[in-house]
């Protein structure tokens, strides 16, 4: 089991054609848009040829998050969502054929709570592949990353446009799965443009380091992926996939579907 | 987990990669101001010809005879500039700030007295200043939001989460990852990423540095016991500081157990939390099984507050101060007594000090001399306490 987890993210950027455009990798909280909801929207996801999934566990206290997402923790655990709970949706979703790469999103808190170990092998069992962690920087990571490593799973670390170069190589060092590259100084949340920061960013990235770049934070229309053929192997969509959801009426998947597809340049059938 | 900026296991900087530099950089600006006369004398000036330091130091004459036991001497910080001890901190910070070059500034408050604190020293320096502060705290204190934009600062009602001042807190770090480039953030206690602690720490020392000194020189003698109320965390790290090495002095910290700890409805991180992460630091707190931070509370808006600074939790690991905790009516009798005995309205902050000091003045018995952080006036709470009515007489 811990082996195939390892190499899911491997597989998946692997099997990206030269000059394609970045894969897709869209973010669903647990529990959204309803408490049954995420094992079929990450299904819907998959469906729409997303590169990987990425699910985040609500926390009382998101720092590093905009309004969107704020909003939508808040209501999930207004709702009962807890992370067990949380990584048991991504274990059904596996159970009903879901075989992209999943990385969970929480806070370092929620981790400690449950137990870094424990919480490394319940992500393990349930089929999830890596986890990121924005409030823990490379500095307070080793013991996570550890367990997580020895769990078959990829501590996947972020970077940002104020990091260093010479502190972006420490960072990739403790990196598997791929680099998560934060695209502004900021909180999540839908941007117009994609900064010329985070061109920068994705170039430091590259010079110090083989691994994937994921690009997230503000990445919300089909131009922006299309302006970053070449610079990123992928993007994180979240805040604005999630509006589109909260706001596309009764079928979740169906408007996840339509919104992925557009991103991705393809049509209905792609 | 690394060591730095660390007290015991506590402490450490847990925050998004996007504000490391920004915290690198204030430690290396703490670093070289600290060590620089310039700096040193450029802030005694400004605490002594503006905020009014020294505070004068107290003796609670009726109070003491009434307690019928050890002396009972007030640290005066309620008479300090703004009426509390946030203005240590404030000031410091932004001097700090402008030697960083940093024009903008930006602040949480719950109570609003650390609010009004930055507003004030930053229409002193001509500084662009946004409080952020949860919405249901500007209902309460009305009265502190009004005055901050008297001083020309800009408050930003926060709607997220609980609408408290874990929220305002949670708000101003998100603005200061944002704005990180020309924003110095002025965090108001202990609590959060290093090296804050640590600098909002040596800001507030001048408590304890000054008490200790009046006590040798009035005296002849230190305190036997120290007592403050703990939030946060920093006017009882400021007056703690000094006697930490005077092995004879007890320290006592009191956390608001609000409506009582056995309710669930407190604020008291040491008494009944555990170790986690809120903030950027790795503190007690008091959180459900799965790590959502609890919401809190006390009839305070200053100790209104999930956690506590790193530095406490150490303390009360290596026992080397206490911790207790007084309900929302036992600070209250202590506020009336004040009142009525000494004609000196305290915060409602410090009237929980006020009564685990009394309760231990009478313990100690004659001859012994307990100092209590008397952090801040009461003219704040005016309203919370004339809602609730009465005058404490008969509750003694």
């Amino acid at each position: 089991m811990t082996a195939a987890t390892a190499g899911r993210f491997e597989a998946a950027f692997a099997a990206r054609g030269a000059g394609e455009r970045p894969g897709i990798i869209p973010y669903v909280m647990a529990g959204f848009p309803g408490p049954g909801d995420t094992a079929p929207l990450l299904l819907a996801y998959e469906r729409a040829g997303s590169l990987a999934a990425e699910v985040g566990i609500p926390f009382s206290d998101p720092l590093a998050d905009g309004p969107t997402i704020q909003s939508i923790g808040w209501r999930a655990l207004e709702q009962g969502m807890t992370p067990a709970r949380a990584i048991a949706q991504v274990a059904e979703a596996r159970a009903a054929g879901l075989t992209i790469p999943v990385a969970a999103m929480t806070y370092i808190n929620p981790v400690l709570a449950m137990g870094v170990e424990a919480f490394a092998a319940a992500c393990a069992a349930a089929g999830i592949d890596g986890v990121i962690v924005p409030d823990l920087p490379v500095d307070e990571a080793a013991g996570l990353a550890a367990s997580l490593g020895a769990h078959g799973l990829a501590h996947i670390p972020l970077v940002a446009p104020t990091t260093p170069t010479s502190r972006v190589a420490r960072v990739a060092a403790t990196a598997a799965g791929f680099v998560y590259c934060v695209s502004v100084t900021g909180t999540t949340g839908a941007r117009d443009r994609v900064s010329p920061a985070a061109l920068d960013l994705l170039a430091r990235v590259r010079s110090v380091t083989d691994l994937p770049r994921a690009l997230g934070f503000g990445i919300s229309r089909p131009e922006h992926v299309e302006a970053l053929t070449g610079h990123c192997e992928a993007v994180v969509v979240a805040s604005a996939l999630l509006d589109a959801i909260g706001t596309g009426g009764d079928d979740p998947g169906a408007t996840a579907e339509r919104f992925i597809r557009g991103l991705r340049g393809v049509g209905a059938a792609g | 987990m690394t060591t730095a900026g660390r007290f015991g296991v506590y402490g450490g900087a847990f925050v998004p990669e996007t504000l490391v530099p920004a915290l690198e950089e204030l430690e290396a600006a703490m670093t070289a101001a600290l060590a620089d006369p310039a700096f040193i004398a450029e802030l005694d000036g400004w605490l002594r010809d503006y905020a009014g330091r020294p505070t004068p130091l107290t003796l609670a004459r009726r109070l003491t005879e009434a307690c019928g036991g050890a002396e009972i001497w007030l640290k005066r910080e309620d008479l300090l500039h703004t009426g509390a001890h946030k203005l240590n901190n404030a000031l410091g910070q932004v001097l700090l700030a402008r030697r960083m070059g940093k024009t903008r500034i930006i602040a949480e408050t719950g109570a609003g007295q650390h609010g009004v604190a930055t507003a004030t020293v930053c229409a002193c320096f001509g500084l662009e200043c946004v409080v952020y502060m949860g919405r249901e705290d500007t209902h309460r204190q009305a009265v502190n939001v009004y005055k901050m934009g008297l001083l020309g600062a800009e408050v930003r009602p926060v709607d997220s989460g609980s609408r408290t001042l874990k929220d305002a807190t949670n708000e101003a770090i998100r603005d200061w990852v944002t704005n990180v480039e020309n924003t110095h953030y002025v965090i108001g206690s202990v609590v959060g990423p290093h090296p804050y602690p640590t600098l909002v720490k040596r800001f507030q020392r001048v408590i304890g540095d000054e008490a200790r000194a009046q006590a040798l020189e009035r005296w002849g003698a230190l305190p036997d016991l120290v007592v403050a109320c703990v939030g946060g965390g920093s006017n009882a790290i400021g007056i703690f500081t000094a006697f930490i090495e005077d092995e004879d002095v007890e320290l006592l910290g009191v956390e608001a157990a609000g409506r009582g700890i056995e309710t669930g409805e407190h604020a008291a991180s040491l008494e009944a939390g555990r170790p986690g992460v809120l903030h950027g630091a790795y503190s007690y707190l008091l959180q459900d099984a799965d790590g959502q931070v609890r919401e809190t509370h006390s009839i305070s808006a200053g100790l209104d507050y999930p956690g506590v600074g790193p530095e406490h939790a150490a303390l009360r690991d290596a026992e080397r101060a206490r911790y207790v905790s007084c309900t929302d009516g036992e600070a209250l009798r202590a506020f009336h007594r004040l009142c009525r005995m000494e004609g000196i309205i305290p915060a409602l902050e410090s009237s929980h000090a006020l009564a685990v000091a009394e309760r231990r003045a009478g313990e100690l018995g004659l001859g012994h001399r307990v100092l209590v952080c008397l952090s801040g006036r009461g003219d704040k709470d005016i309203d919370t306490v004339r809602a609730v009515g009465g005058t404490g007489e008969g509750t003694q």
